[in-house]
């Protein structure tokens, strides 16, 4: 029962603030809107008994996707008033496109649901002795260890990527070059001179 | 009042919705598309999780890391792309993206 409210509730949110990210006049509401569909379905996610997955969802999507996203929009200077242009004569389509889109995968959850595999399944609750986190440690790292290493992969491009998207050299400041400063030899800089003794010398 | 998986699926197809009509309604502001794109894997996660919950089988969760990662590294190379497109053009306009078409 308690479990049923809990489930109904974060639905709830969850929908109604997915709906609010895409209806919303200011991005930055957008995205605290995005910010409470992502911790609304964290707790679905441990109504399922994914407790590892919900704090990774809170971590990486609250704590880096979603500040990524508030922080491009404060850091660009954006009329946002011109880009909902259209979004009038747009939205009669969406509805129908979403309508049909809706009532198709509804269709087919329900027919999943009720005569596929997981027909009238429970969820298993895991024991004591083995956690969710433990659970999935054990197959990543053996059964989906090369998935695993493609995922670091990714994630490695993605970091490369955008540095070299987003680093420019401004015209006119002085970088350090680094190659220069080890390249240099000692000829380069240092001069031996002997002095005569009570005269000085020009450089 | 028993939640089955019936329940879940028909939220994350809600949420895969509402994603689709973000990217349709919203066509020229590329942050809002981007975080309809989040929204769409957010549903593909919740179905993931749900299914692996209900079938007794962990692979479910760890496709759902997957599709975690892969959203990350999405969104960070997009904004990237962003971020750049409005230092060469000073707008973010989807529709001035198309200026190299002949």
């Amino acid at each position: 029962m308690l479990q049923a409210i809990a489930f109904y509730l974060l639905a709830a949110v969850t929908v109604a603030s997915g709906l609010l990210v895409v209806t919303a006049r200011n991005p930055v509401h957008s995205v605290l809107w995005l910010i409470l569909a992502f911790f609304s379905s964290a707790g679905l996610f441990v109504l399922l008994g994914a407790e590892f997955l919900a704090m990774l969802l809170v971590v990486v999507y609250v704590g880096a996707v979603a500040v990524l996203f508030l922080f491009v929009i404060m850091m660009l200077d954006v009329d946002f008033v011109r880009l909902r242009e259209g979004y009038a004569r747009y939205l009669p389509l969406a509805t129908i496109v979403a309508g049909v889109l809706l009532a198709e995968m509804v269709m087919v959850s329900l027919a999943v649901a009720t005569g596929g595999a997981a027909a009238g399944g429970e969820i298993v609750p895991a024991t004591a002795d083995t956690s969710n986190a433990e659970l999935i440690g054990r197959v990543l790292y053996t059964d989906y260890v090369y998935i695993f290493q493609a995922a670091g992969i990714v994630l490695l491009i993605a970091m490369i990527g955008a540095i070299v998207l987003t680093l420019r050299h401004r015209p006119h400041v002085r970088r350090q070059d680094i190659a220069q400063q080890v390249g240099r030899k000692r000829a380069d800089a240092v001069e031996v001179k002997s002095v005569e003794t009570g005269k000085g010398i020009s450089l | 009042m028993t939640v089955g998986l019936a329940h879940y699926l028909a939220v994350g197809a809600m949420l895969f919705t509402i994603g689709v009509f973000g990217i349709f309604v919203n066509r020229k502001n590329v942050i809002i598309l981007l975080m309809s794109i989040e929204l769409i894997l957010l549903a593909v996660n919740i179905n993931f999780v749900a299914f692996s919950a209900y079938l007794n089988d962990v692979a479910g969760q760890v496709m759902a890391m997957f599709v975690l990662t892969v959203a990350a590294a999405e969104a960070a190379i997009g904004l990237a792309i962003l971020v750049t497109f409005f230092r060469n053009r000073g707008d973010i306009a989807v529709d001035d993206a198309s200026m190299m078409k002949g």
